[in-house]
């Protein structure tokens, strides 16, 4: 498991970069939809049962996480990968990918990623998934690079921490600002994309923020700044044009 | 050039008793009062329509402007495509039966006659936005869209990859591109409504079925320069273009045009005074007109919008004329002059001009700040065949809020080239330089006009353009009304509280006794201006009374 930054150089030809958010932006999954699936796919039907329930257990505690700090909400989430091991890890993850996001990647998240590349602007993956589960991902629909959260790992397994720096919430600003600078991109010609009020720091400091089925707070903000809204579940055939 | 011996009846001198005009000043109408000695053009009374629109229509199919009548055309199991005007035609919507509908009504059973099952109908958008299911239903008509909606009946997307074929190159590098299933068509068939001059002809399809390739090879400040008016097609570097690319079409595709031509009823009953002589206003006219200023100054701006659309106009359908593009377009333009040209002797150093709610790129939208400007720097200043109306140099006062407002579904990349583009530069040369293609692209822009309601993001820039020659001839541009200042100085514009504040300041700028011309606009009308010298215009006394307004 790598850095938290891209997985390839950009090329020369790219003028600037286009962030995208995951989860609720290109596909309609959440953060609790990949791990659910790690969770039922243990070992053991009595393994899954005791993950699970503990996973229950913590509900609360997530919940509350979530309305206050997300980089929290993140760390309490993927504790319970605590004791996986990395390369069953890279393999449910793929079967997660498969099985649990390809089904629910929006209609409109192709066309639009690709209209990305053809404008000629490099695409990379901002998300608090994990890098294992989210490359896949970013590999189907033609991303250039993801930064996303990783599992620390001991002696193969995971210890069930982030790494440090966690992405989530303001600090995917600093991250797409550090990886803009490192490839010699001026901010204000990028390019975010998120579904999410708490990714506003993040749209705030590109210079073409767009909204994607955003919640109704963010929904409000882009009303209040003109920033785009897009719907990527409807799409040209059958609706307006072909 | 000489003088013509008497004015038009449309042209109407302003005397002593005359009455306040009344403009248009977005969805509010105001009373203007002119100058002693101004003149006022006012639009041409309808024409009569066609006693019989589908014999008319049956007729021009049959007996074509060169080659084949379309029935000796069609062979059982052919491709044929047919590609519609959009709903930027006419303004306001017309009354149904929409003209297209009736068209359509008499050609689609006839393929059906002839064996012909594989047809396609496009709404050839180009660029604009792509009209609502609604929107189509209502143009094509219940049973065409309940056939043919959404599989054979659907708007063009100019960014569907490979949507597009190339069909060639002009002899000037301009690349041909269009719609791959009407390229690769064994029949086009364009069904036009040819609403003011600069439509139709090879512009149908070589421009309404293209992609971005062939429309930079047109829809640039340098072509809209160099048009002296676009609304006068021999003029028109912009229609010479497309002509030649047109042409290039042609040669390679069996096109069958039909175009239509529509009076400028743009008024049902209830509003017709709108379009006369204030000065023959009975007095019913006259009390209707102060109770209509008067409501719609109480109204909120939805709803003194929705006074005027909530009525389709009543056109009435003047001609058909079919076959061969170029043939068919000759007649067409002759139909479009007829009803819209008035002589006019003279230029004027000061223009008056109402702007309205409503252009081609609004319908069922609010007239946002650059569609302000490409009214009164755009399709206004190029309504005239000959020369400007205003002189050059010269100063146009328009009525109009400007208020900073932007329908978020159709114009949200009009947001950004307004308030990110324009406060960097006016230069239309250096937006197309430098922003433009970046612009173009933007992914999200793009997503929404091939999915969305929304024009495309190349489409602000284009509207920029085309005001250019206007920009390039026009000295000042005063606003009267304006509800802020900030947007009319970012479109270059002055603002005055009163008109005649706004005739000060023009005075200050204009030769002695300016002469002044107001554009009574709405209906639809054109100058069709003869240049007067100096002497002329003294003898023809195109000069205000001294202290007038």
């Amino acid at each position: 498991m790598g850095e938290p930054s891209p997985h390839s150089a950009p090329a020369p030809a790219y003028r600037a970069t286009a962030y995208f958010d995951v989860d609720g932006t290109l596909v309609g999954t959440n953060l609790l939809h990949p791990m659910l699936h790690l969770l039922t796919q243990q070992p053991t039907p009595l393994q899954s049962a005791k993950r699970i329930g503990k996973a229950l257990l913590a509900a609360p505690a997530l919940a509350a996480a979530e309305l206050r700090d997300r980089r929290r909400f993140n760390e309490l989430l993927f504790s319970h990968y605590q004791g996986m091991s990395e390369d069953r890890l890279v393999v449910l993850a793929q079967q997660t990918h498969e099985r649990v996001i390809v089904p629910r990647i929006f209609k409109g998240a192709r066309d639009l990623v690709a209209q990305c590349r053809r404008a000629g602007l490099r695409v990379v993956f901002v998300t608090g998934s994990l890098d294992i589960t989210v490359g896949p991902l970013a590999k189907e629909l033609g991303a250039d690079a993801v930064i996303a959260n990783r599992l620390e790992m001991r002696k193969g397994k995971a210890t069930g921490k982030l790494l440090r720096p966690v992405v989530a919430g303001p600090g995917k600003a600093r991250l797409i600002a550090d990886d803009a600078r490192a490839v010699g991109h001026d901010l204000g010609s990028c390019h975010a994309y998120s579904d999410s009020a708490s990714d506003v720091p993040m749209l705030s400091v590109v210079g073409h923020p767009f909204c994607i089925n955003p919640d109704w707070r963010l929904r409000d903000l882009a009303r209040a700044y003109d920033w785009a809204v897009l719907d990527l579940n409807r799409t040209s055939p059958g609706e307006s044009r072909q | 050039m000489s003088a013509s011996q008497s004015p038009h009846p449309c042209v109407v001198t302003i005397h002593g008793r005359s009455k306040p005009r009344v403009l248009f000043s977005g969805s509010k109408l105001v009373e203007v009062d002119l100058p002693v000695g101004s003149r006022v053009i006012y639009p041409k009374p309808p024409m009569k329509g066609l006693p019989d629109v589908d014999a008319a229509i049956r007729y021009a199919i049959d007996h074509p402007e060169g080659g084949e009548p379309l029935h000796a055309r069609l062979r059982p199991g052919m491709k044929v495509t047919i590609a519609l005007d959009d709903i930027s035609l006419p303004l306001p919507p017309m009354q149904r039966p929409d003209i297209r509908e009736r068209v359509l009504d008499i050609v689609l059973p006839m393929l059906k006659d002839y064996g012909v099952d594989d047809v396609h109908l496009i709404v050839a958008t180009c660029f604009h936005r792509p009209m609502t299911a609604k929107e189509v239903e209502r143009m094509v008509g219940e049973r065409t869209f309940a056939t043919y909606w959404p599989d054979r009946l659907y708007n063009h997307d100019a960014e569907k990859p490979g949507g597009l074929t190339e069909i060639g190159v002009t002899d000037a590098g301009e690349v041909v591109e269009i719609s791959t299933r009407a390229a690769t068509s064994d029949l086009l068939i364009y069904v036009n409504l040819n609403f003011v001059p600069m439509d139709g002809g090879h512009k149908s399809a070589a421009v309404g079925l293209c992609g971005y390739r062939s429309l930079r090879a047109h829809h640039t400040p340098g072509a809209i320069r160099a048009s002296d008016s676009y609304m006068d097609p021999e003029a028109s570097e912009l229609n010479h273009r497309v002509v030649r690319m047109g042409r290039l079409l042609n040669q390679h595709l069996d096109v069958f045009t039909i175009e239509t031509t529509v009076n400028n009823r743009m008024f049902g009953n209830e509003l017709n005074f709108l379009s006369k002589n204030e000065d023959d206003w009975s007095p019913r006219e006259e009390l209707a007109a102060k109770a209509l200023v008067r409501t719609l100054d109480a109204l909120p701006q939805k709803a003194r919008q929705a006074v005027f659309e909530k009525v389709p106009a009543p056109y009435g359908v003047t001609g058909v004329f079919a076959g061969e593009t170029e043939a068919a377009h000759k007649k067409t333009l002759q139909a479009c002059f007829e009803q819209y040209a008035v002589p006019i002797d003279g230029q004027a150093d000061i223009v008056v001009t109402g702007v309205p709610y409503i252009s081609p790129y609004n319908v069922n939208a609010f007239l946002n700040p650059l569609l302000v400007s490409v009214l009164i720097e755009g399709y206004l200043f190029n309504l005239y065949r000959g020369a400007p109306l205003v002189k050059k140099g010269g100063t146009v006062i328009a009525f109009h809020p400007c208020t900073d407002q932007f329908d978020r579904d159709q114009h949200l990349s009009y947001v950004e080239f307004v308030h990110k583009l324009l406060p960097k530069t006016r230069d239309a040369m250096e937006l197309h330089k430098k922003y433009e293609r970046d612009f173009a692209s933007n992914p999200a822009y793009v997503q929404l006009y091939r999915t969305g309601n929304a024009y495309h993001p190349a489409h602000p820039f284009f509207m920029w353009y085309w005001g250019e020659n206007g920009r390039q001839h026009i000295g000042r541009v005063i606003i009267v009304g304006a509800d802020n200042e900030y947007i009319p100085s970012l479109l270059g514009y002055e603002t005055a509280s009163t008109f005649a504040e706004a005739l000060q300041m023009a005075r200050e700028t204009a030769p002695p006794d300016p002469s002044l011309t107001c554009l009574h606009i709405c209906p639809m009308l054109m100058a069709d201006v003869n240049p007067l010298d100096e002497d002329d215009e003294a003898s023809r006394g195109l000069r205000l009374l001294p202290g007038g307004a």
